[in-house]
């Protein structure tokens, strides 16, 4: 009884051996864009700081500008650190409810200077 | 008992446990802090005309921070990435880094930016009477350029007792650079280098101002959603760094011999959460910084 057990334990074994070494493969390759991101990421802040000593005319553009650029970092930071580029779909289902409600949020927001009797 | 799909991927989502739970709690984040941020621009769009502060924030102070919390997400994604290729000692050091810079970030806000805020004061003058104070605000200067209005004078406020005693009737306040040489043009726009105030004196009398107080969350609506938000956001760091403490600590050792595919979900899932929290500082500091 016991000898089947113990071949299933020592394939299983090997094969995580050879999944950890898969593994460990990838991950040293993504090592140089985890690199790049941050680089980049502190080159933008640098940028966001300088553009907001710039004047667009308008405060409202200067915010867009800041928030445009604000979005791009995220979405590096969310992309490549959280390993949102490439995972599961329950991941992105989560995410599609939140976003939905979170864009819900800020139209509530907006809806603040609604006014129908005065407009 | 062994806890189920802490390492492998259950069947039916594709995902260890930790994972869907992580993303799940990061959901939540989302709204809660969605809501203070609709909040912020509830508050600023409905602010009268010159009435939102502009530069009272040290600029390079913040952009230290935002650097050392870039460079505390680049560790802890490392630390990760040297557990996955069994590289013990090298997560060590990562995760030591991550922490130091959680720490760093902390001591800046609390020991420095903070309180320099609650040791700074500033009087909102009565809109009749900002004429009588027109030396220290310069709005013909400003409406010339066709710039919003001051209608607050700040600085360093001298007679303290001022704040809580009645017979006191006036606030002595060494001025701002902006208030103290309102008309030059160099003070039309923000400065990146922090000035402190200067020597020179003004006396706001008590029954021309709207309302005075230090730099206090309770001071204006630019205030209140600055020391709720990064308040918050600080309260994030410190479980951040308490987590990454814990997992830092012999605890983590012990785990890693056991299962070191274990160690490194865990070391994921608190760097999701790590990302999450600089990912809200992107947007934190221009929105309070910079503009």
């Amino acid at each position: 009884m016991n000898e089947p057990d113990e071949t299933i334990a020592a394939e299983t074994a090997e094969g995580h051996a050879a999944h950890d070494e898969h593994v460990a493969h990838n991950v040293s390759k993504h090592i140089r864009a985890y690199l790049m991101v941050g680089a980049t990421l502190i080159t933008f802040t640098a940028i966001t700081v300088f553009l907001s000593y710039v004047n667009f005319g308008t405060m409202k553009a200067n915010v867009a500008v800041a928030m445009i650029v604000a979005t791009f970092k995220a979405g590096l930071v969310a992309a490549i650190f959280m390993h949102l580029s490439n995972e599961k779909r329950m991941i992105y289902r989560i995410l599609m409810f939140t976003a939905f409600f979170v864009l819900g949020l800020f139209f509530l927001t907006y809806l603040a200077w609604y006014d129908p009797v005065t407009r | 008992m062994e806890i189920p799909y802490a390492v492998t991927a259950r069947p039916d989502t594709g995902l260890w446990n930790a994972k869907v739970g992580i993303w799940l709690f990061l959901a939540s984040e989302v709204m809660l802090f969605g809501g203070l941020f609709s909040a912020y621009v509830f508050l600023r769009l409905d602010a009268d005309p010159g009435a939102w502060p502009h530069g009272l924030l040290n600029v390079p102070v913040g952009t230290m921070n935002t650097a050392i919390l870039i460079a505390s997400s680049v560790t802890v994604v490392m630390a990760w990435a040297s557990l996955k290729m069994r590289k013990f000692r090298a997560y060590w050091w990562y995760m030591l880094v991550t922490i130091l810079c959680g720490v760093i970030f902390l001591g800046v806000k609390l020991i420095y930016e903070w309180p320099q805020k609650f040791e700074h004061f500033g009087a909102f003058i009565k809109k009749d009477k900002l004429e009588k104070y027109e030396q220290y605000l310069g709005n013909h200067h400003l409406a010339e350029k066709g710039l919003p209005p001051r209608t607050e004078v700040s600085g360093h406020l001298h007679n303290k007792e001022a704040l809580h005693d009645e017979n006191v009737k006036e606030y002595e306040i060494a001025l701002d650079p902006v208030n103290a040489d309102p008309t030059n043009p160099n003070m039309d726009r923000p400065h990146f280098l922090y000035v402190p105030p200067t020597e020179k004196m003004a006396t706001i009398e008590k029954e021309d101002v709207e309302y005075a107080n230090m730099f206090l969350p309770k001071h204006s609506a630019y205030f209140a959603s600055y020391f709720t938000i990064t308040g918050l956001h600080g309260a994030h760091v410190l479980g951040g760094v308490i987590v990454f403490t814990y997992l830092w600590l012999p605890v983590g050792t012990k785990l890693y011999k056991r299962n070191p595919e274990h160690l490194a979900n865990r070391v994921e899932v608190a760097g999701l959460f790590w990302h999450f929290v600089d990912l809200v500082w992107i947007f934190v500091f221009p929105l309070f910084y910079l503009l």
